[in-house]
């Protein structure tokens, strides 16, 4: 479950775990996490958590709200985000976010159900590996921007946006968010390059920055190099004749690729290298 | 109708890196323009189960109720083939529903589910959950699905971004799925489609791990191999990381598939 760390001056103050709905922020008593200090409004800013995902809302506060530095209205937490009221940092840690699970706990899929019966209120994190049906956490999802009006409880009921109530079946907890490298394309490492030994494109080079690149002429021989991880490979794409890697004929597998390797395809000799 | 000269299919599914089995199930039947992919879940072996059910009673199914229904006469328009298509799914949900009811292992099962059926230049897509169908259009990737996902209920209120979403911790939260219901819930449109299309249909594990970018300018990159294609992206999914299941089914339009128009229609036609 996430938490927020409290502290001023690099003074740790408080811990707080995010297991409610509304967790809200402000100078008066009443505020789930008080900080009492003239630079923090009344009601300074909410913190709306719907099961691992927990967004920071400012109330319209005098003095702002920042995370990372920047002045937000509305911000959906990440991990390490650390947010700034005045002079006290709030760090948001998100555990789940971490690869630290064991691998069955990956990203089941779980169904939300809008007309389960009423739910039983155990956290998500500890729902077994495999549940009774309708079982697990009823969390509320209030749409942001509604600052007030529901009541706060320690069972809180699922709501959807629409807001109907929902209840998990199948519920599974930890699911770390793929990270942001998942998204990139191709793998780290050093980068390689092809340069033209004959034909009209003598001397041209061709960075391989792309995940795919794609040699030769459609229609008649193409291939096509990828960038992987483990480094990089050629595969023949389209054609009758495959294309040649020091002078031996590709079959239909992808084929590693190494430094100053030749590569001749549709009549054209090419040096494959790494740069640098 | 044979579709198999106007259509090009080409599938490929892994158990991805992490996982220990595959709970994803494929068919195609290219002769009669179906694919369907559902992506089971569900303790120990229950979520192949419950995604083979799917997959193998819409597949064989389908095409059987719409000969049936047509005897080969008209051509099966898309009202037709969507009442079918929903038949079926029924059929499967009811199947599951019985199975997850009477059998305690498989007690919760269930399965998401998108299947596409081609018929007359049209393609009628049914899907639940957030398993997805796609279709490149000349240079454009789109989504064709809407998930059903707590996740997209969140960016359809605009409470978080698709950019911000990519982010999410709650990916993998599906609002309605197949086989959990006496009832099931699915979504069915009808499109054009046009030759030289490319429809791609998948799991959440290849679009978890691989942006929309970058399986565009894959399918694109590689349309003259369609199954090289298929086995990029699931390597791709894999590369970075594949934490899901990953399952891939590619459908080109290789050429106009109208159907005959029969006798009724001729009749129409001829006294308009």
């Amino acid at each position: 479950m996430a938490k927020l760390v409290l502290s001023m001056d690099g003074l740790v103050l408080k811990e707080i775990t995010l297991n409610k709905e509304r967790t809200t922020i402000g100078r008066k008593p009443h505020n789930d996490i008080q900080i009492d200090n003239l630079a923090v409004s009344g009601e300074h800013a909410v913190i709306v958590t719907i099961l691992n995902d927990s967004f920071l809302e400012d109330l319209g506060s005098t003095n702002g709200t920042m995370v990372n530095g920047e002045t937000i209205k509305k911000h959906f937490l990440q991990h390490n985000d650390v947010v700034e009221l005045g002079k006290y940092k709030l760090k948001y840690l998100n555990e789940s976010a971490g690869a630290t699970k064991p691998p069955h706990d990956f990203e089941k899929t779980m169904v939300l159900r809008p007309d389960a019966p009423a739910p039983a209120p155990a956290p998500a994190q500890e729902a077994p590996l495999m549940p009774p049906m309708n079982l697990s956490a009823s969390q509320a999802m209030p749409t942001l921007g509604t600052a007030s009006g529901r009541p706060l409880s320690e069972s809180q009921t699922l709501r959807l946006t629409t807001s109907q109530p929902v209840a998990l079946a199948q519920a599974h907890a930890a699911n770390p968010a793929p990270a942001a490298q998942a998204l990139t394309p191709g793998g780290k490492g050093p980068v390689a390059a092809v340069q033209i030994l004959s034909g009209p494109a003598l001397g041209r080079e061709l960075e391989l920055t792309k995940a795919l690149t794609t040699l030769g002429k459609t229609g008649s021989q193409v291939a096509v190099i990828t960038k992987r991880p483990q480094g990089y490979f050629i595969t023949h794409v389209e054609g009758d004749r495959f294309p040649l890697v020091n002078g031996k004929a590709l079959d239909a597998q992808a084929h590693p690729l190494n430094d100053h390797d030749i590569i001749e395809l549709a009549g054209v000799k090419m040096e494959f290298f790494f740069k640098s | 109708m044979d579709l198999s000269q106007a259509l090009e299919v080409a599938v490929c599914t892994d158990a991805g890196m992490v996982r220990s089995h595959n709970e994803d199930s494929i068919a195609a039947d290219p002769a009669r323009g179906v694919v369907v992919l559902a992506d089971g879940m569900g303790g120990y072996n229950a979520g192949e189960v419950a995604s083979g059910i799917a997959t193998t009673v819409i597949a064989a199914e389908l095409q059987r109720a719409i000969e049936a229904e047509v005897q080969g006469e008209s051509n099966p328009d898309g009202a037709l083939v969507q009442r079918l298509l929903a038949e079926q799914i029924a059929k499967a949900n009811n199947q599951i529903f019985q199975e997850a009811q009477t059998q305690p292992q498989y007690a919760g099962m269930g399965t998401t589910l998108v299947a596409a059926m081609f018929h007359n230049n049209k393609v009628t897509v049914a899907h639940i959950g957030d398993s997805r169908m796609y279709r490149l259009r000349g240079e454009q990737l789109q989504q064709i699905t809407r998930d059903h996902s707590l996740l997209q209920e969140q960016i359809d209120s605009g409470m978080i971004t698709p950019e911000q979403a990519k982010f999410s911790q709650n990916k993998n939260l599906v609002t309605r799925a197949l086989g959990i219901d006496p009832l099931a819930d699915p979504e069915i449109h009808s499109f054009d489609t046009h030759a030289g299309d490319i429809y791609l249909l998948c799991s959440d594990g290849l679009n978890d791990m691989v942006s929309d970018e970058d399986i565009a300018m894959t399918v694109q990159t590689l349309s003259a191999n369609l199954r090289l294609a298929a086995q990029q992206l699931v390597q791709m999914a894999n590369d970075n990381g594949g934490r899901d299941n990953i399952s891939v089914i590619l459908v080109r339009i290789v050429r106009d598939y109208a159907t005959q128009r029969g006798w009724f229609d001729r009749l129409f036609g001829w006294i308009r």
